[in-house]
């Protein structure tokens, strides 16, 4: 069959400008049009629509399962349950414990069961109500900390409820300070709340295999997992990445994938789905709640001693990401800070909750919140300013982290505080104030009356790209070729674009490497090899590294034809140009008819797994570093909080487009805001209560306050280009920023974020 | 049942609507115009904003059959031919898009902000601009680009 009508598109825009400089988004004008082809905007003439039938129970034994009368209903082409997955019903990130449909135990509210394909998209949720389900209702399973050590709870797994414990050990675990301050902290389950359904086409094909036009993260990881479920080779599922309307983490897990594909392969049509916001939250995974439990020790002149943990994250039903959240929150849990001692220990536990996996900031939001809450507590118990006691402690290049890896690249966290410290703050409110300023906005009953100002510090450290021994790698396969007359250049990769610019970045790099104006980015998909997911901040270094491999080695094989030493020469405006600045060859010309294709993997530097009983071992490749000064005002009478401004100073090792990386700061600290003062999946006996939104709140432009952004860069001599991950640590520092802000004006504890007006008001 | 609809000047009709269909639905799926986007459709975020009669609306939130006989103009609308709109420029030229999937909502607000205060202030943009959620730019972007096409209409 053929490929959709309304489908991925190539990407022509020429906009010039190479790295460092700051071209527009070759997609931005497609976008602005409403052209642009998002997953969910994905149509074929003949398509059918599918949907899913979810549990209604967090905990629960299916005993009876009957579809017979929804495939009664006319306009329904096929009714599939867990019998029906043709290869093996299971799939996963890290552990393969997630079954495709539910057989005979469901583990999480929103679970799916039973999968149908309609004439309309109507059709299809009237006869989800046709199938029967009888279930055994079980008691759930909820609380992680008992989860953890409680051994009489019922197995949700034939392991156990324990996903991964890591502990680390550095030092004196039992050493003893002078000044200690302990601190018991909680965080609530965050949304990814991308904006773009989970949506996706299923082609059927003739080879008996399958085309799926989707929005991912990772092309070839669902690629495999959706192969094996579906029972063919690999290379008989083909996946073509169409627009993404944002991605954060939730689109690592499979959510519609094998589900299109088996009702396209069973019906022999194409199917679409599309998943509404309600179905959304369940269908995607989320951030890990946590319970952390932090003792600081430091001496009388405020330098730290020791760092002492236990943190408990809350995995769901299924593993997905946990052991990985275990890793990072345990690897990162003493922050960017010299801490010659240390105990830590973390556990990431199945529970009956919605599953949690990846979002931004992947197991270091939850440790940041905490170890900055308890910098602050420091702080206030040395009599001292928190900005100070965080310089004083501040990691540098040539430290040794709590795994023992030495830090062997620039890490100017003293200089980020110190840079963030020094920015304007706003003026001090004087006299009658408009009150749509004020915290509650138009809707506020006071005019300011009872209105208190704070400041407040978040600096963190966060891994970039995978860890603990991973092969992290990509491939990009660059052309070159002449077209109209002009040498142009064409880039191919599966590295996902989900927002964040990566077409724009492959365009800047594809320039400079090869002295061009007109790159084309060829939509990704998985005829080329494996890119790695868009994310952990790792695209541009390890995507970014493919495609300057591939450029380079395009360069070469330019100099090969043209019988010369690659010595000295550079590829600049259209030309082959010598050392001695003199033209050698056109390129135009030396390419003629015969275009060059090649290849090339980036792979990082190896990282290694962590000593399981110290936690001791080099498990990063890379830190990224950033930190946030907030300013609130807090309505003490009504518990609302205004946050007036929001600055960050953010190391970047190289920024290749300064443009796009000062919107990335200013998005990921936008979603550090929501989780520190609204945004919250509240689940309450393993159900979700607030699935819309409506009821989970995302920051709106009245939320964000203006930002200073204040980029360095100190390049990474390990990196390509020396680029340090960029689109993560913002949104981890700038959570710690606002709460510790909203301490420094109330003088409340305030241990747990989402803080909501009544942990202010105390009613 | 059949809806007759005026969209982007053109008039057009789609057959076979039913009864619950949004008219965010009829645009998209019946009518070939998949530019104002689906991302809540409960009326919460703006993705899906078009005008209807003049007036932005959620398409979403109205009925297929409420827009019979009306005039819709949708985010494909916006431009002239291959002419951008100034807001949709500066969209562009601000970088105020990145996943642009609250775009298309978020430049039909702007737009119709412009031709009803052309001079606003970030008090009023802000407040205009309330309805439309963006995950991913943290707005100071969107800020710029509605002051830029401001500035830039006022020229024009
Ligand atoms: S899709 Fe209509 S308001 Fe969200
Ligand atoms: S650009 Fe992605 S939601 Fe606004």
């Amino acid at each position: 069959m053929s490929a959709p009508a309304r489908s991925p598109q190539e990407l022509h825009d020429t906009i010039a400008g190479g790295i460092g400089e700051s071209p527009l988004r070759p997609d931005g004008t497609l976008k602005v049009r409403g052209e642009f082809a998002y997953s969910s905007d994905l149509w074929h003439e003949d398509m059918l629509w599918g949907a899913t039938l979810r549990s209604p129970h967090p905990h629960a034994r299916i005993v009876r399962l009957d579809v017979s009368r929804a495939l009664a209903q006319p306009g329904v082409h096929a009714v599939l349950t867990h019998e029906d997955v043709p290869g093996e019903n299971v799939y996963g990130l890290k552990y393969q414990d997630t079954p495709a449909l539910a057989a005979d135990l469901v583990r999480y509210q929103g679970e799916p069961i039973a999968i149908l394909a309609a004439d309309h998209p109507e059709i299809a949720r009237q006869a989800l109500k046709e199938i029967v389900v009888e279930y055994d209702v079980l008691e759930p399973i909820t609380d992680p900390e008992r989860a953890a050590h409680d051994a009489t709870l019922p197995k949700l797994h034939p392991g156990g409820n324990l996903v991964r414990h890591q502990r680390i050990v550095k030092g004196d675990p039992a050493a003893t300070a002078d000044v200690v301050v302990s601190g018991v902290y909680e965080i609530g389950m965050q949304d990814q709340a991308f904006l773009g359904p989970e949506s996706g086409l299923a082609v059927p094909a003739e080879d008996g295999g399958v085309d799926l036009y989707l929005a991912t993260q990772w092309l070839h990881v669902d690629q495999r997992q959706t192969a094996k479920a579906l029972g063919l080779p690999v290379d008989k599922v083909r996946l073509t990445l169409s627009g993404v309307g944002g991605a954060f983490g939730g689109r690592e897990d499979l959510s519609m994938q094998i589900h299109s594909c088996m009702l396209a392969l069973r019906t022999g049509r194409p199917v679409k789905m599309s998943y509404n916001r309600l179905e959304s939250f369940f269908g995607h995974v989320h951030r890990h709640p946590a319970k952390m439990y932090y003792e600081h020790g430091a001496t009388k002149d405020g330098k730290l001693v020791y760092v002492r943990a236990k943190m408990y994250f809350d995995g769901g039903a299924y593993a997905s990401k946990t052991p990985v959240v275990v890793g990072n929150g345990t690897t990162l849990s003493v922050g960017p800070y010299d801490v010659p001692n240390a105990h830590i220990e973390g556990w990431g536990v199945y529970t009956n909750n919605p599953t949690c996996g990846a979002m931004r900031g992947l197991g270091a939001v939850q440790p940041t919140y905490a170890y900055e809450s308890q910098m602050d507590k420091l702080a206030a118990a040395l009599d001292m300013d928190p900005a100070e006691l965080r310089i004083r402690n501040a990691l540098s290049e040539g430290s040794t982290v709590v795994t023992g890896q030495v830090v062997d690249f620039p890490a100017p966290v003293a200089e980020l505080v110190q840079r963030v410290r020094d920015l304007p703050l706003p003026p001090e409110p004087a006299g009658e104030r408009d009150i749509r300023e004020l915290p509650g906005g138009a809707s506020n009953t006071t005019h300011g009356e009872g209105v208190v100002r704070g400041v407040g510090y978040g600096v963190t450290i966060k891994n970039i790209s995978y860890a603990e021994g991973l092969d992290d790698y990509s491939t990009a396969r660059v052309r070159l070729e002449v077209l109209g007359g002009e040498a142009v250049a064409m880039v191919h990769t599966a590295a996902a674009e989900v927002g964040q610019g990566l077409v724009t970045l492959q365009q800047q790099i594809a320039r400079t490497e090869l002295g061009l104006t007109r790159v084309s980015v060829h939509p990704a998909d998985t005829s080329v090899g494996d890119a790695g997911s868009s994310s952990a901040s790792r695209q541009t270094y390890v995507t970014g590294g493919a495609v300057r491999n591939a450029c380079r080695a395009v360069a070469e094989a330019v100099y090969a034809r043209l019988g010369v030493s690659a010595e000295g020469m550079s590829l600049t405006g259209g030309k082959v140009v010598a050392a001695d600045g003199e033209v050698v060859a056109d390129l135009a010309e030396l390419l003629g008819d015969a275009a060059i294709e090649e290849t090339r993997e980036f792979h990082h530097r190896p990282t290694y797994p962590l000593d399981p009983e110290t936690g001791q071992g080099d498990a990063h490749v890379q830190y990224g570093f950033s930190a946030h000064r907030a300013v609130v005002d807090v309505d003490l009478d009504l518990g609302l909080v205004k946050v007036v401004q929001l600055d960050c100073a953010q190391d970047v090792g190289k920024a290749m487009n300064p443009d796009a990386v000062v919107a990335q700061i200013q998005g990921g600290s936008a979603q550090g805001l929501g989780l520190a003062v609204m945004e919250e999946i509240l689940v309450k006996d393993g159900k979700v209560r607030n699935p819309s939104f409506t009821d989970y709140l995302i920051p709106t432009i009245l939320d964000m306050p203006p930002m200073r952004v204040d980029v360095l860069e100190r390049p990474d001599p390990h990196a390509p280009y020396g680029v340090r991950g960029v689109g993560e640590p913002p949104t981890i520092s700038a959570t710690p920023a606002i709460a510790n802000a909203i301490r420094a004006a109330t003088g409340l504890e305030l241990p747990r974020v989402p803080i909501r007006p009544e942990h202010i008001t105390g009613v | 049942m059949r809806v007759n609809v005026t969209v982007n000047g053109e008039s057009r009709r789609a057959d076979n609507v039913w009864e619950g269909e949004s008219l965010l639905y009829v645009l998209r799926e019946r009518l070939g115009l998949p530019g104002s986007k689906n991302a809540c459709e409960q009326g919460e975020c703006g993705s899906c904003t078009v005008y209807l009669d003049g007036v932005p609306a959620c398409a979403c939130l109205v009925a297929a059959g409420q827009a019979e006989g009306r005039e819709v103009v949708t985010v494909e609308g916006l431009a002239s031919g291959d002419d951008l709109d100034p807001v949709q420029e500066s969209f562009v030229e601000q970088g105020a898009v990145q996943c642009g999937f609250c775009t298309p909502g978020l430049l039909v607000a702007a737009h119709d902000l412009i031709e009803r205060v052309p001079d606003p202030s970030d008090v009023e943009i802000r407040e205009a601009l309330a309805g439309n959620l963006c995950r991913c730019t943290g707005y100071e972007k969107i800020l710029d680009a509605v002051r830029d096409a401001a500035a830039k209409k006022a020229v024009r």
